[in-house]
């Protein structure tokens, strides 16, 4: 252990500590004085901030914490901004709620606002699912054309929004197709046969002899449903086989999985979840997407 | 854990007793992989009762293999244990770096990667794998590796506890594997940077201690009168996460031979501890550790004195004072009552100088050695993570500031701060320090290619670049999205939209992450020829270096 020896360090002119360690030695300058300067101006801010903000808890002489002089609460200032918001748009729920949703399209004004609402919404519960502007996905409907499942008239579009399909509500829309080849309801042959019959229903080349042999399969097992001439029934939730939308797939592959596996997806009952209005304006955003009737 | 040897025939008393840990844990990991309540349990029960059966056997091979007095001869340096842990961060590094890249890529085309029926490839599970990987393995190993070095130079002695620090290193080793292979399970405590289940923890606990006890046994050794800066900054860095490591992980197992525990705390108290522990992970792991590092390799590489011994006290002081209350700037605008966050934030803005005293001191040591930044790339890479460093830590207090945390909170500017601080301060010191490491403990007088240095300094800055403009683009811009309104009072942008808006910005940074990655594979390459010894084929042709006669014209 050697005694701190200070010398002076030939480039800086600065003097050392005067320790070693491995061939390190360390010059003694001073603090920067800018940055001594901020330093203490962070420790300024850092009071003033104190003094005029909520800060300290368990101060004695303050109840909980100190207030701050300037008075500034996250929880009231919260409280305000949501009234407020709550009071502009009470005008518009309650006449969304009691006019007809019909008539408020011919309202210009308030048709403005509900397409805003209904715009915002979507975006936030339905896009996840049926895409930016209702655009669809495998198995997730599209909603800008003019084909619909459960039907495409203003109020059948909000029945939907509010009790869901096959969701957990009691007034839900629902209808199973079954499962026709795991549930060993048909052979394989027979669902093979299918898959060329709804090739061949939606207007492209099929084997005519599969066609043939499927058609009184079909008529016993599917037409219940997707009816005689296969244009789907929508108070059943089936699907039009002939229009050449398809929601899990229009290839051979597709089409047999279908048949013997069937997904019935589901889809949430919003009414719970969103306010009156609200459903009602996605009604008439999504009725405006494209194919209202 | 005193590191005298005993006699000349039995083992010394460390080995002893890391034998008979490792006995204990051989025991109880195969009394956990028989009575095990859940698969993955028995899992790691079986992994440690593996590691200390394969140590044990390491134990007795090197105990038969190596003459008495060859035993942690207290004149020589132990040096096989930085070796070691020079190829640990290397390894995991780029482990850490690569499972990033996939990542990167799984949130640019979320199909691309995406397997339903294999769990573990999963976002959600290789997302603690990366930061784990990178913090904790990478950054832990160049801690360690780094400390062990410079605590015994710097102190003049070998490195204390005979035994123990190889416990240390390869305990350490152990952990990460259980973590790891714990998140690919699904093993989880869903607390951030602390996700190791409970037994992880305990084990965790042990090794923690041990390297304690042989740092601070190896500094009361010393030869020297003062304990050196670095050695301040590593001790403060090993205590502090002791104690956060402690607390933060306290919860009850569901049972003593299951993967599953609860936490002692709930509710917003557990969310203060969990920040007040994440955010000193930052601040003592990520900073305090690698200013230690800072402290030691620029001086020593560029061979010229500390600039300032009062600054390194001021700021030493002040950072370790200040960084530990900065955590609640993690909850601005939560269930933390507004006082906590007016505590946090105002910490953060205080903490903004001590955090630069280290910069200016890294910096400043370069006065009268300016020029090594033109001929030495592995002073370009220390000091470029120094002025990361004060990027980051200027960038922080921003931050913590609550009207701009309003902003950046929950976007991607956070990660992009993050990665600055990640691929830039910490990642480039540690780079500079394991080619210093190196060349130094294999003896070499150089790299084997000061060229590929240039390379990998070149390629991994620009990926840096890339990697943090492109999240600070996608951070703002999402945060504007998910603030604004259309004129009649509803947000304007789905969530969505402002995911799609971001595509681009996630190809650009899928880009960055993999050219730090391709980096870091130079940088292998090259530290593993210098290890050999290997010199570049023109240099070998330019070997013969008289001065050639002028030819005559």
């Amino acid at each position: 252990m050697t005694d701190p020896s200070p010398e002076i360090d030939s480039h800086s002119g600065v003097e050392t500590t005067g320790q070693e360690w491995d061939g390190i030695k360390e010059l003694n300058n001073p603090l920067p004085r800018w940055w001594l300067f901020i330093f203490w101006a962070s420790i300024l801010v850092a009071v003033a901030y104190w003094i005029l903000m909520p800060a300290w808890p368990a101060l004695p002489g303050f109840q909980g914490n100190t207030t701050g002089i300037l008075g500034q609460s996250d929880r009231v200032r919260v409280a305000a901004d949501m009234s407020v918001l709550k009071a502009g748009r009470t005008a518009l729920s309650a006449r969304l709620t009691a006019t007809d949703a019909a008539s408020v399209l011919s309202d210009h004004e308030l048709s403005q606002q509900v397409m805003a609402l209904g715009d915002s919404a979507f975006g936030d519960n339905c896009a996840t699912c049926h895409g930016a502007g209702g655009g669809g996905a495998s198995g997730y409907p599209r909603l800008a054309d003019d084909i619909w499942l459960w039907g495409g008239a203003l109020q059948d579009i909000e029945r939907t929004i509010r009790y869901g399909i096959r969701a957990e509500h009691a007034d839900t829309r629902t209808s199973e197709m079954p499962a026709f080849g795991r549930d060993a309801f048909l052979t394989a042959t027979q669902i093979d046969d299918l898959v060329q019959f709804v090739i061949s229903a939606s207007g492209r080349k099929a084997d005519a002899g599969a066609v043939v042999r499927a058609r009184p399969v079909f008529e016993q097992n599917c037409a219940s449903c997707h009816g005689f001439d296969a244009h789907g029934d929508r108070s059943k939730g089936a699907p039009n086989l002939t229009d050449g939308e398809w929601l899990y797939g229009g290839d051979p592959g597709a089409i047999r999985r279908t048949i013997v596996g069937p997904r019935n997806g589901v889809m949430p009952a919003w009414g719970g979840r969103l306010d009156p209005a609200t459903v009602r304006a996605l009604a008439i955003y999504v009725h405006s997407l494209g194919g209202g009737e | 854990m005193a590191a005298s040897v005993s006699g000349s025939q039995g083992p010394d008393s460390s080995t002893l007793m890391v034998g008979l840990v490792m006995i204990a844990v051989l025991i109880l990991g195969i009394s956990g992989a028989v009575n095990a309540a859940d698969w993955a349990f028995g899992v790691h029960a079986g992994m440690f009762a593996a590691a200390a059966a394969i140590a044990l056997a390491g134990l007795l091979f090197w105990h038969e293999q190596t003459d008495p007095p060859q035993r942690f001869d207290p004149k020589i340096y132990e040096e096989g244990i930085v070796k070691a842990g020079i190829a640990a961060t290397m390894f995991w590094g780029v482990a850490g770096f690569l499972v990033g890249l996939v990542i990167a890529l799984q949130l640019t085309w979320p199909n691309l990667f995406y397997f339903p029926d294999l769990g573990w490839t999963n976002f959600g599970r290789m997302r603690p794998l990366h930061t784990s990987a990178v913090v904790f393995a990478f950054g832990g190993n160049a801690l360690i590796v780094t400390s062990f070095y410079v605590v015994q130079r710097t102190c003049r002695t070998r490195l204390a506890g005979g035994m123990w620090p190889w416990f240390v290193f390869w305990g350490y080793q152990l952990f990460i594997v259980v973590a790891g292979t714990g998140y690919l399970m699904g093993v989880t405590q869903s607390k951030e940077y602390a996700e190791p289940e409970w037994y992880a923890d305990i084990w965790l606990t042990i090794v923690w201690v041990a390297y304690l006890c042989v740092f601070l046994a190896t500094i009361l050794r010393r030869k020297e009168k003062h304990i050196y800066v670095a050695n301040w900054f590593y001790l403060a860095f090993i205590v502090t996460i002791a104690l956060l490591h402690i607390v933060n992980n306290l919860s009850l197992p569901s049972s003593w031979a299951a993967s599953k525990s609860f936490s002692a705390f709930s509710g917003v108290q557990s969310a203060l501890i969990q920040w007040w522990y994440g955010h000193n992970a930052v601040g003592f792991f990520l900073t305090a550790g690698f200013l230690a590092i800072v402290y030691y390799f620029i001086p020593k590489r560029v061979e010229r004195p500390v600039w300032s011994y009062r600054l390194s006290i001021v700021h030493f002081w002040s950072l370790i004072f200040i960084y530990i209350w900065a955590g609640p700037h993690h909850l601005h605008y939560t269930a933390l009552p507004q006082w906590a966050q007016t505590l946090g934030m105002t910490f953060s803005i205080m903490l903004w100088m001590p955090s630069w005293g280290g910069m200016i001191n890294g910096l400043m040591t370069l006065s009268g050695a300016w020029d090594k930044l033109r001929t030495d790339p592995v002073v370009r890479m220390l000091v470029v993570s120094v002025a990361f460093y004060g990027m980051a830590t200027f960038e922080g207090p921003a931050m913590s500031v609550r009207e701009v945390n309003a902003l950046s909170h929950y976007t991607d500017w956070g990660i992009g701060h993050v990665h600055s601080g990640a691929l830039g301060w910490v990642g480039f010191v540690s780079f500079g320090a394991m080619y210093c490491l190196t060349q130094w403990v294999w003896k070499r007088e150089r790299l084997y290619s000061n060229a590929l240095v240039e390379w990998h300094f070149w390629i991994a800055t620009l990926g840096i670049v890339l990697y943090i403009t492109s999240m600070w683009v996608s951070g703002i811009m999402e945060g504007l999205m998910w603030r604004a309104y259309n004129e009649y009072g509803f947000l304007e942008y789905s969530f969505i939209e402002t995911v799609s808006a971001k595509h681009i910005s996630y190809v650009i940074r899928a880009l960055g992450g993999g050219l730090y990655l391709l980096g870091a594979l130079i940088m292998i390459y090259n530290l593993v020829r210098t290890a050999r010894g290997d010199v570049p084929a023109d240099e070998r042709r330019r070997k013969p270096s008289a001065p050639s006669l002028q030819p005559a014209k």
